[in-house]
């Protein structure tokens, strides 16, 4: 440390090129020169090699695995959306297929209820229908008894009332069925 | 330039060391003062640019990380993988020499590298890893980085002489080409800085021809900042490429 000292002292008082060294190859600085990079180069790398360098590894590997990270987030997400859009589509598609059946059995249900409905109304109608005939019928025999009667009794006046004679029931009965039948 | 005003050009009188100061028993001589001065420029960049730690970096953050991935890179693909336990020390010569090459370009500083004794410093740290991983890593077949592979036996000794020689000129090399460059690029740009102080201060009707030299300037300047960077990241190169020698000894 003191040689040092001691030459850089001389170069100092040589006042650099005066004593007609080229300065670069001047060996009385090559010591001091020698120390300083010794002390300046070990403090460089001791502080590049121990805080600078770490750190900066460590940012740009927090920032690589940030990229990534966010990357992979996205991806998951994007996943999630494309689920999320096949389950609504499926629900969808789900529903519109309920909705066709309820409306279907609906129509169906309906349709047998209108068709029982008419199949009963028919039957009714046509057991109103042979009631009246039937009532018909027996009237029209009632009214056809009730004609021979008039037609008796009709015999029996009119005889009566040309010859003054009055017929038996019987026999105008007899003569009015005997016309009727011819 | 008032030295240059008074008449004659003296480039290499930025090269002079002076002390400035003592601390304790330490004198502070301008090389060293520029050597703290770098030393607080990286600092300053890779520890306090980086204590955001911030996702999105800042400006000064972004630098930290631009020169993390340069010297990274050229590591990687010079040395390999493995080389990767040598980054530190790559990337403290890469800072050192490329931080002190870009401080001498402002006028009137001194520059670090322009001195051999720093240049060889700084190659010997390189050669001396080299060596000393090479064996520990390879023990006696480092030697094999001497003896190419595939050459008849007549021409070996030979070969051997040349390999030998190579790997001894490389600190040299690696030290006199940074050392050459700086002091060559100072000198000329100092010569031509005076030339413009000499021919204003001349008082003819020479005065007119000084834009010249000041163009001249201005170009050296831009041309001595890309050689400022380039030299560092050539150091840095070299580093990896004898590095690598030193991990993969077999040609």
């Amino acid at each position: 440390m003191a040689s040092t000292e001691q030459t850089n002292t001389e170069v100092g008082h040589d006042g650099g090129h005066a004593s007609g060294v080229f300065p670069p190859f001047d060996p009385s600085t090559f010591g001091s020169q020698l120390l300083w990079l010794a002390i300046i180069f070990g403090a460089l790398y001791v502080l590049m090699s121990r805080v600078g360098l770490p750190r900066v590894e460590g940012i740009l590997a927090a920032r690589k695995a940030a990229h990534e990270g966010d990357l992979a987030e996205a991806a998951r997400l994007r996943a999630e959306t494309e689920e999320a859009i096949a389950a609504f589509e499926k629900a969808l598609a789900d529903a519109h297929a309920h909705a066709e059946e309820i409306g279907q059995s609906t129509r169906d249900k309906l349709n047998a209820e209108i068709m029982a409905r008419r199949k009963a109304f028919d039957a009714e109608l046509t057991a109103n229908l042979d009631a009246e005939e039937h009532t018909i019928a027996a009237n029209k025999a009632k009214a056809m008894q009730n004609v021979g009667e008039i037609a008796t009794e009709s015999t029996i006046a009119i005889i009566q009332h040309l010859t003054g004679q009055t017929p038996s029931a019987a026999d105008a009965s007899a003569a009015v069925s005997h016309v009727s039948n011819a | 330039m008032a030295a240059e005003s008074e008449g004659a050009i003296d480039p290499i009188h930025q090269f002079v060391i002076e002390p400035m100061f003592h601390v304790g028993g330490l004198t502070v001589t301008n090389s060293a003062a520029y050597m703290i001065a770098i030393l607080v420029v990286a600092t300053f960049v890779m520890i306090f640019g980086t204590a955001p730690k911030a996702l999105v970096p800042g400006r000064l953050q972004s630098l930290g990380e631009v020169a993390y991935e340069f010297v990274a890179t050229t590591v990687r693909g010079s040395a390999g993988h493995e080389g990767m336990r040598f980054f530190p020390l790559v990337f403290s010569l890469f800072m050192f020499v490329l931080i002190a090459n870009l401080i001498g370009l402002i006028p009137f500083t001194f520059s670090v590298t322009s001195h051999i004794i720093v240049t060889f410093a700084l190659a010997a740290i390189v050669i001396l890893t080299v060596i000393l991983y090479g064996f520990y890593k390879n023990g006696l077949h480092f030697l094999g980085l001497f003896v190419p592979s595939g050459v008849s036996p007549v021409l070996l000794p030979l070969l051997v002489l040349i390999e030998v020689i190579s790997f001894i000129s490389r600190p040299i090399s690696l030290s006199v080409r940074l050392f050459a460059n700086m002091l060559a690029g100072h000198i000329t740009l100092n010569v031509f800085g005076g030339f413009v102080a000499m021919l204003l201060a001349s008082g003819t009707w020479a005065v007119i021809l000084s834009p010249l030299p000041f163009a001249m300037t201005v170009a050296l300047s831009a041309l001595e900042l890309l050689v400022a960077f380039l030299q560092a990241y050539v150091f840095a190169i070299l580093t990896c490429v004898y590095l690598n020698d030193a991990i993969h000894p077999g040609h």
